[in-house]
C-alpha cells in the first residue's frame, strides 16, 4: 500500500529524473530550490501532465506507464491535490467549493452538502460556509482547500507550497493548524517545498530534489548532518567540498587540495564549517593549520556579532568570524585574504 | 494646479488637453447635429407608426436571434483558439474573425454566393431542404451573426487566455470531467467577457446594414431592419430617419456606458486591490 513512482520528463531545460515512494500514512515533504522540478513532479503526479518515462501506482495500480500506454486522467485518480494559491472557485460559496468534487461525482445534492459541512466544521469553518472565498484570509482559505481535497476521499494527498502564500506574521500558526489536520489523514501524503522549516515541521521523511535529480533523503536530521548538494549545504549553513580522496588529501575538480584527518580514498564530500575557518591577511607562517588557501573577498555579511565572509578563489568558502576581528583585519570586498582550516575540523564522508 | 500636485498627479499637458477635446468634438458634433433637426414634437407619432414598430421588432428578434446563436457556436470556437494549440490557428482566428473588417456588403455578396439559391451550400438547403436563406428573416440573422459572432468570439477568447487556467486543474483534480469543468468552473470564470462580449455582438447585429441589405434584400416585415428603414426614410421621410436614428443611439450608448461600469469587471478589480 504505497504511492510508487519514478518519474521521467523533459521539460523546457529541466530534466526530471525522480525516484519517489511515499508509504501509507507517510508525509514525505519534497524539498528543493525553485526550478528543481517540484511542481512538475506534482503535476505528473496529479495528472496534470504525462511523464514521459517511467511509471507511476497508486497501491499498485498503474496511474501513468509510458511504456505500456497506460494514463489515467486527473479526475480519474485517488490523488487529492491542495494548490500554492489554493485555487478556489470564486463564484462558488465556501460550501460549494468543498461539496464540488462529490458533485462532480455525481454525489446527490443534499447528500454532497451534508457531506461538506462536515468537512467544514472538522477544519472549524463551518460558520463561513455561506461565504465567498475571497472573503476568507490566506489560513481560512488553506483550510477550505484542503477540506475541499479531502472531501472525496482520495488515497493520497499532494500539497503544493501550502504556506507560500502566507505572509511570515501568520505562517507559523498556520503551519501548527496545518500539522493538525494532516495528521487526521491516514492516506500518503506527499508536501513540496522550499522551506525546510515547513518540512521539518510537517514531514516524516524528506526527499532533497535539485536540479532535476533526488539528491538526498531521509529524515531532515540524516539529510542536514551529511549534506550532499549544494543547496542542503547553503541550508545548514555549511561549505561543502566534493572531490576525490587519495591519501589524506581531497582534491576538488578545479584542483584545489584539501588535507584531511584520515578517510577511505574515493569520491568524497567534506564539510567545512564557517566558524572553523580562520582568516589572516598574510599568509600564516608555522601554523598548526595543515591547510592554508587564498582567495578574494566578494562580500560581508554582519549577522549581530559575528560577520559571514564570502571569499572567491580555487576553493570558493565562507568563512565566520566575530565583528572584532573582522574590524582588526580591517576587512573589505575585494582584498586578498588567506583562509587556514585544521584537517581535524573538516568532516568527510563517501559520496 | 496646487490641489492636483499635492495628490501626486502630473497635470495635463495642455496641447494633449486641447486635441483630446477636438476628439471629442468629432464624436459628439454628429450626434449633436441629429438632436438639432430631430423633430421632437412628432417625435412619438414616428415612433409608433406601424412601420417603425415592425421594424423595431424585426430588428430586436433578429439581432436577439444572432446573438444566441453567436453563443451557441461562438463560445466553442473561441475555447478551441483559446486552448487547442493546433496548425493554422492563426489562420483560422483571421478567417472568423474576418466579417469585423471587411465591407458587410462584401460579406453580404459572399453570404448570397455560399447560401444563396445557386451558391455551393445554399443550393442543395433548397434541393434537399427546400430552405432558401436569402429575402428571408432567417436570411437576416444569417447575416447579422456573420458580422455580430466575432465581437463574442475575440472577447470571450481573450478571457479564457487571461483567465487562471490552474482552476480548471484543480476542478480536473477533484474528479470534474473536463466537460463538467467547462460548465461549472469555466464558463462562470469568464462570466464578464461572456456578458461583454454577447452586448458586443448584439449591439453589432443591432446595427447591421450591408450583409442584410445586400443578402436579405429589403422587405418591410420580413426583413426590413431598423437601419434598412433609417436608409429607406432619409429618401422619403427624412425625419422619421431622425427619429429611428437616434432610438439606434441612444440603444447603442446606453449598451456601452451600462458596459463599462458593469461587465468589465472593474467593480471586481477595485475588490481585489483593497
Amino acid at each position: 500500500m504505497s504511492l510508487e513512482a519514478s518519474i521521467g520528463m523533459q521539460v523546457g531545460t529541466l530534466d526530471l529524473r525522480a525516484e519517489l515512494t511515499v508509504a501509507d500514512g507517510e508525509l514525505l515533504a519534497l524539498l528543493g530550490p525553485n526550478g528543481a522540478g517540484k511542481s512538475t513532479a506534482l503535476r505528473a503526479l496529479a495528472g496534470l501532465r504525462p511523464i514521459h518515462e517511467g511509471h507511476i501506482r497508486v497501491d499498485g495500480t498503474a496511474l501513468d506507464d509510458p511504456a505500456a500506454n497506460t494514463f489515467v486522467p486527473p479526475e480519474q485518480r485517488p490523488i487529492g491535490v491542495v494548490f500554492q494559491d489554493y485555487l478556489l472557485f470564486d463564484h462558488m460559496t465556501v460550501l460549494e467549493n468543498v461539496a464540488f468534487g462529490l458533485r462532480a461525482r455525481n454525489t446527490p445534492k443534499a447528500d454532497a452538502r451534508r457531506r461538506a459541512h462536515e468537512w467544514l466544521e472538522r477544519v472549524g469553518l463551518a460558520s463561513m460556509a455561506r461565504d465567498r472565498p475571497r472573503a476568507l484570509s490566506g489560513g481560512q482559505a488553506q483550510r477550505v482547500a484542503l477540506a475541499r481535497a479531502l472531501a472525496t476521499d482520495p488515497r493520497v494527498l499532494l500539497l503544493d507550497e501550502p504556506l507560500a502564500a502566507l505572509d511570515a506574521g501568520t505562517r507559523a500558526a498556520v503551519r501548527r493548524d496545518l500539522r493538525q489536520h494532516l495528521g487526521s489523514f491516514a492516506g500518503m501524503r506527499l508536501l513540496v517545498t522550499h522551506d525546510p522549516i515547513d518540512a521539518y515541521a510537517l514531514a516524516d521523511r524528506v526527499a532533497v530534489l535539485e536540479g532535476g535529480r533526488i539528491v538526498q533523503s531521509g529524515t531532515l536530521a540524516e539529510v542536514t548532518a551529511h549534506p550532499r548538494s549544494r543547496y542542503v549545504a547553503d541550508l545548514v549553513g555549511v561549505n561543502l567540498v566534493s572531490g576525490s580522496v587519495e591519501g589524506g588529501v581531497l582534491h576538488t575538480e578545479r584542483g584545489a587540495a584539501v588535507v584531511i584527518a584520515d578517510a577511505p580514498n574515493g569520491l568524497s564530500f567534506a564539510v567545512l564549517r564557517p566558524h572553523s575557518l580562520t582568516l589572516t591577511r598574510e599568509a600564516p607562517a608555522g601554523a598548526s593549520s595543515r591547510n592554508v588557501w587564498d582567495g578574494t573577498i566578494t562580500d560581508i555579511d554582519r549577522l549581530g556579532e559575528r560577520a559571514r565572509v564570502g571569499i572567491e578563489g580555487l576553493l570558493p568558502l565562507t568563512a565566520e568570524i566575530t565583528l572584532a576581528a573582522l574590524d582588526a583585519l580591517a576587512l573589505r570586498p575585494g582584498d586578498e585574504v588567506y583562509v587556514a582550516a585544521k584537517a581535524t575540523d573538516i568532516e568527510v564522508y563517501p559520496a | 494646479m496646487i490641489d492636483e500636485r499635492r495628490r501626486g498627479r502630473s497635470p495635463v499637458p495642455a496641447p494633449v488637453l486641447v486635441l483630446a477635446a477636438l476628439a471629442t468634438a468629432f464624436f459628439a458634433l454628429p450626434l449633436a447635429g441629429l438632436l438639432w433637426r430631430a423633430p421632437w414634437s412628432k417625435a412619438w407619432q414616428y415612433l409608433t407608426s406601424d412601420d417603425a414598430l415592425t421594424a423595431l421588432r424585426l430588428s430586436l428578434v433578429c439581432s436577439l436571434w444572432a446573438t444566441a446563436i453567436s453563443f451557441v457556436l461562438g463560445v466553442p470556437l473561441a475555447w478551441v483558439l483559446a486552448r487547442v494549440d493546433f496548425p493554422g490557428r492563426s489562420a483560422v482566428r483571421a478567417l472568423c474573425t474576418l466579417s469585423m473588417v471587411i465591407p458587410p456588403v462584401v460579406g453580404g455578396v459572399a453570404l448570397f454566393f455560399a447560401l444563396g439559391r445557386r451558391g455551393i451550400v445554399g443550393q442543395y438547403l433548397d434541393q434537399w431542404f427546400g430552405i432558401r436563406l436569402p429575402f428571408t428573416t432567417a436570411g437576416v440573422v444569417v447575416a447579422q451573426t456573420f458580422v455580430a459572432m466575432p465581437f463574442l468570439i475575440i472577447t470571450v477568447e481573450a478571457a479564457l487566455r487571461q483567465m487562471d487556467q490552474r482552476v480548471e486543474d484543480a476542478a480536473r483534480t477533484l474528479g470534474a470531467s473536463s466537460w463538467y469543468t467547462f460548465r461549472r468552473v469555466t464558463l462562470p470564470a469568464i462570466r464578464p467577457a461572456l456578458m461583454a462580449g454577447g452586448v458586443l455582438a448584439w449591439a453589432r447585429a443591432l446595427g447591421e446594414f450591408g450583409a442584410t441589405i445586400t443578402f436579405a434584400g429589403n422587405f418591410p416585415g420580413t426583413t426590413q431592419t431598423l437601419p434598412l428603414a433609417v436608409y429607406l426614410g432619409l429618401e422619403t421621410n427624412p425625419e422619421e430617419a431622425i427619429v429611428l436614428s437616434l432610438v439606434l443611439i441612444a440603444i447603442s450608448f446606453a449598451v456601452l456606458v451600462g458596459l463599462r461600469d458593469r461587465w468589465f469587471g472593474q467593480g471586481n478589480r477595485t475588490e481585489l486591490l483593497t
